[in-house]
């Protein structure tokens, strides 16, 4: 049994799990209070929209392709909110208007990439100028703000004992996108999807169809994320969720999903939410400004590819040579 | 027609679009075909097309760079403050650090990629916040002024090189065409070139065929560095105030001009003059609608995003069926031939 743990904290996870514990001590050690549920609380809520959408984002990237759009998704259903809101609808209808253009958003990606066959990575790269571009247009340069109290309350305000509503809403994806992607039939197909193209169609998985159900279900999860973001900022600009998706990508790739699709686990997402959460707070305490932060965040990125590529390849290079000593001890006397 | 290869014909294309567009607006907007038009559109095209050389290089091999704004920005603001601080500074100097500071910058995105195996997108996705975050913390939030920089550099983009009738020919624009001109020969007839080209296509054929695969990617990195360097310094003559975020959303324009440019995403297929002519369109395009519309500049982004995904529909569906039906002439026409070689034979 002992043999078995110190085989799971070998995993990708386990690694994540030790770096957290080490973050999470520092910090406690550096201020008293740090574990404290309030503190955690609050320290998940200012990155909360955020990780709805990593939620998201781990579909997309485990079944071998990419949404760079998610973080001007976010900004134009905010905006769209504030605009038809400012424009006399009424809030509910507005919102309600809001995941649909996000919806929208996500199902024009997958049509170009699921039936006209184009790389996602072009799709949402124009997605990324587009949909930033539309949301500047709704409202310029201004600043949108005056919600209803109760939509501010949602976005400010303690929803269920200590926890604000987003974060519920968090809790609840993260339990379907755990069983989703872990147990259900749609979830294999997405590994699938990812491992191998040639198998997926050959086997008889409905390819286009699982593609559109991905992007779009993306596209409205950035949405809702969007929203939720508007209720806790209070206003809205043109540049609202600018440049998310650099975080939200990076949380993916460092829980241990592979960027070439059909691996990783919701596990490790999770994890890598918590340490990077912890890691920015941590950061902030120690009085690093939001911009090295971000400088952090860049190289935590390029890292959680890195090494498990050297990782590897170290590896091979020491199986390797273990080969070529053996084939020379066995050749021997 | 038997010498025109569909990359050719996509050239061709923007050519016919883009002379469409200049007579379209000419009839819309009084004073349009003017000289004051050319100098804008020309010089604002010469700083991304320099981007977009590079940025090709990279995308042939099958890889991108989403860095090349940052990089743009850190050396327009480490140049100005060098020439601040020593105005007696050569130009020569100035260009040369220019180019070194970008390559260096690139060169690392190319040791991560090429030899770290860390996905392009990944790498520069990266980097680009990087070496913005490096910019910020440089300066300081300090900016570099006009007033502090040596006048050769501010006249550098209002002297007219050549003069050709009502057209003036701004430095800029020679040095990006000169650019476009060696990387285009240097594409089409230097080994390195042809390389790139058949990384793009295959990369396992690649491999197998004995090219080093790594180090012709590390030099594409390295090149697309070293010209948004230079673009960087032309940043620098253009704008003189240089602020934190300078050569923001560059990137975008370099990818969007490559695509449109006729340069598969994929790698493999495209030319540095279909990326000059794909800048020139969108410039020209955006810059005309403002003006003709005289609709807010917010206009530009939503268009933007619409063009890249137009021209890259555009390469799969209608070039991709042209290429097939090329190859199969060719095959047809080289089966026939040798079938008429045989029997001549016999």
């Amino acid at each position: 049994m002992g043999r078995d743990f110190v085989r799971r904290l070998g995993t990708w996870e386990g690694l994540l799990l030790a770096i957290l514990v080490v973050v999470v001590l520092v910090n406690t050690l550096a201020v008293p209070g740090y574990l404290q549920p309030q503190n955690q609380i609050n320290l998940v809520q200012l990155s909360v929209e955020k990780a709805i959408v990593v939620l998201a984002m781990t579909f997309v990237i485990v079944s071998g392709e990419i949404d760079l759009s998610v973080a001007s998704v976010m900004g134009l259903a905010a905006v769209t909110v504030a605009w038809l809101s400012g424009e006399g609808a009424p809030f509910p209808l507005a919102i309600v208007i809001a995941l649909g253009v996000g919806g929208l958003c996500g199902l024009f990606n997958g049509f170009w990439i699921a039936i006209v066959g184009l790389p996602s990575l072009a799709v949402t790269l124009a997605g990324l100028i587009g949909y930033r571009g539309i949301a500047r247009l709704l409202i310029e340069d201004r600043s949108i703000g005056g919600f209803p109290d109760w939509f501010a309350r949602l976005g400010q305000q303690p929803f269920l004992g200590p926890l604000p509503f987003a974060l519920v809403v968090f809790g609840v994806l993260l339990v379907v996108a755990f069983v989703v992607l872990g147990y259900s039939g749609f979830g294999r197909y997405l590994y699938v999807l990812g491992n191998s193209l040639e198998v997926a169609r050959f086997s008889g998985v409905r390819v286009a169809r699982i593609r559109i159900a991905t992007f779009t279900m993306s596209g409205l999860v950035a949405a809702l994320a969007g929203v939720l973001l508007a209720a806790r900022l209070g206003a809205v600009r043109g540049s609202t969720a600018e440049g998310f998706e650099l975080d939200i990508i990076t949380m993916v790739l460092l829980g241990g999903v592979s960027i070439f699709g059909g691996r990783g686990t919701m596990a490790g997402v999770i994890l890598s939410i918590l340490l990077i959460l912890n890691l920015r707070n941590g950061l902030g305490l120690a009085n690093i400004t939001g911009n090295t932060q971000t400088g952090v965040i860049g190289v935590l990125l390029i890292l959680s590819v890195l090494v498990p590529n050297l990782a590897s390849s170290a590896r091979t290079r020491w199986r390797r040579s273990r080969g070529a000593a053996a084939a020379a001890g066995a050749e021997g006397p | 027609m038997r010498y025109v290869r569909p990359e050719q014909l996509r050239e061709l294309t923007l050519v016919f679009i883009i002379i469409a567009v200049l007579a379209f607006f000419a009839t819309q907007i009084p004073d349009y075909l003017s000289g004051r038009t050319f100098t804008r559109i020309s010089t604002s095209v010469a700083v991304i097309a320099v981007v977009a050389v590079g940025q090709t290089l990279v995308v042939l091999t099958r890889n991108i760079d989403l860095s090349v704004g940052s990089i743009v920005g850190v050396v327009a603001y480490v140049t100005g403050t060098l020439l601040t601080n020593d105005p007696n500074l050569s130009p020569a100097v100035a260009i040369a650090v220019a180019i070194g500071l970008g390559g260096a910058l690139g060169a690392l995105n190319g040791l991560l990629v090429a030899y770290g195996r860390v996905p392009a997108i990944v790498t520069t996705l990266g980097t680009l916040a990087l070496y913005r975050v490096a910019l910020v913390e440089l300066s300081g939030a300090k900016t570099v002024t006009t007033d502090a920089l040596p006048s050769w550099l501010l006249d550098l983009p209002a002297t007219s090189l050549v003069s050709l009738g009502a057209l003036d020919i701004r430095p800029l624009v020679v040095l990006a065409l000169l650019i476009v001109v060696i990387f285009q020969l240097g594409l089409r007839y230097l080994p390195y070139g042809r390389r790139l080209f058949a990384i793009g296509s295959n990369p396992d054929a690649a491999q197998v065929a004995g090219f080093r695969v790594q180090r012709d990617v590390f030099a594409a990195f390295l090149l697309s560095g070293a010209l948004s360097g230079l673009a960087g310094f032309m940043f620098l003559a253009r704008f003189g105030n240089i602020t934190v975020v300078a050569g923001q959303g560059l990137e975008l324009q370099a990818v969007a001009a490559v695509v449109v440019g006729g340069v598969n995403i994929f790698g493999g297929i495209g030319s540095v003059v279909g990326a000059l002519l794909g800048a020139t369109l969108i410039d020209l395009l955006q810059q005309s609608l403002i003006r003709w519309l005289e609709v807010s500049e917010f206009l530009r982004d939503a268009f933007l995003g619409l063009l890249i995904l137009l021209a890259v529909a555009s390469d799969k569906v209608i070039l991709g069926r042209l290429r097939t039906i090329w190859v199969r002439a060719r095959r047809e026409r080289d089966g026939s031939a040798a079938a008429a070689e045989a029997s001549h034979g016999a």
